[in-house]
């Protein structure tokens, strides 16, 4: 596998599997507004890992579901940070701005591509990720700036630290750091980043749900 | 839930501002993002206006105790007489038709 399909499918996993991941929170979300707005952005993730899968496939002579739904488990290439099924609001925003802020430091990286295909993605994606962004910013403001609140992003912080800093690679990852402190307005501690290639035990039931209806209807599902 | 924005939007350039509905949020911040989601993310929208339900001036009381029906546009009901005037017409045609028969009393 090339150098570049093995990043193009980093990124689309990364994307599939949040989506799904945040998509979670369809119906349950804290209140009405929070549940169109989050629906909407895992949606958007969905989108963005199609038209990676696609670039992807183009090159291995298959096409974006077969990549989505048909590999093992072991061949997913995403970050362990995006598979953690946290179905509570504060871990919820804090791994959801963790990612944005990270995944905004590897677009902007891949803007500056000689590939002109990855950068032209890259800018495409990013268009719609500044939005993603602004969500997860006024969220994380809006939980530092209570007590009680702040103390609960804190405690996530503690979990997904690790996690956050596995999504990078280590040229990076110092920005991360740089962004994710200033916001925080404190140093985080220096950790062994969780990084891709292991992946939680998590991901194993998501792929079950994800891939059910790809295995009971393999030559395509029709509603 | 501290604040109420009524949403307007607008669908199409030169197209007139119209009411879409009211999208609850803490602050400025997250209404405008719920705003963008909830009436923008399906390009049915162009433009949008979000106002603080606080900031509308709302009147809901009229009077018009004289019955003052003529400044109204429904004030004069002309169903009736445009009836009459359809069936005068009607009448003339007949007769005309009948004296050009040779009917001298239709």
């Amino acid at each position: 596998m090339s150098d570049r399909v093995d990043l193009l499918l980093a990124l689309a996993d990364d994307e599939l599997i949040l989506g799904w991941r945040n998509s979670e929170w369809t119906g349950i979300a804290p209140f009405l507004e929070e549940d169109v707005a989050f629906s909407s952005i895992a949606q958007n993730e969905i989108g963005h890992a199609r038209a990676l899968y696609e670039l992807a496939a183009r090159e291995l002579g298959t096409d974006a579901d077969a990549l989505a739904f048909d590999r093992p488990l072991e061949e997913y290439r995403s970050s362990p940070l995006v598979e953690l099924r946290r179905l509570e609001w504060a871990r919820t925003i804090v791994r959801h701005w963790l990612y944005e802020t990270a995944d905004a430091i590897r677009l902007e990286a891949l803007m500056g591509s000689d590939d002109r295909e990855i950068a032209g993605i890259a800018a495409k994606i990013d268009r719609e990720e500044v939005y993603h962004r602004i969500h997860a910013e006024m969220w994380i403001d809006r939980l530092l700036a209570s007590d009680d609140a702040r103390s609960r992003v804190d405690e996530a912080l503690e979990e997904l630290w690790p996690y956050a800093l596995g999504v990078l690679d280590d040229d990076l990852r110092p920005e991360l750091v740089r962004r994710a402190e200033a916001k925080v307005g404190r140093a985080l501690p220096e950790v062994e980043p969780v990084s891709r290639g292991q992946h939680e035990a998590e991901l194993a039931d998501l792929l079950v749900e994800m891939t059910m209806v790809r295995r009971s209807a393999p030559a395509g599902a029709r509603w | 839930m501290a604040l109420v924005f009524e949403v307007f939007r607008r669908e199409r350039s030169g197209a007139p501002m119209q009411h879409a509905g009211s999208i609850a949020a803490p602050d400025e911040r997250f209404a405008e993002i719920y705003a963008r989601e909830q009436y923008g993310r399906r390009g049915e929208s162009e433009a949008l206006w979000l106002v603080p339900r606080g900031a509308i001036d709302e009147i809901a009381e009229f009077v018009d105790e004289f019955d003052l029906k003529y400044r109204r546009v429904d004030g004069y009901s002309i169903k009736e007489r445009l009836k009459e005037a359809r069936a005068a017409a009607e009448n003339a045609t007949r007769l005309r038709d009948a004296f050009s028969a040779g009917d001298q009393n239709p």
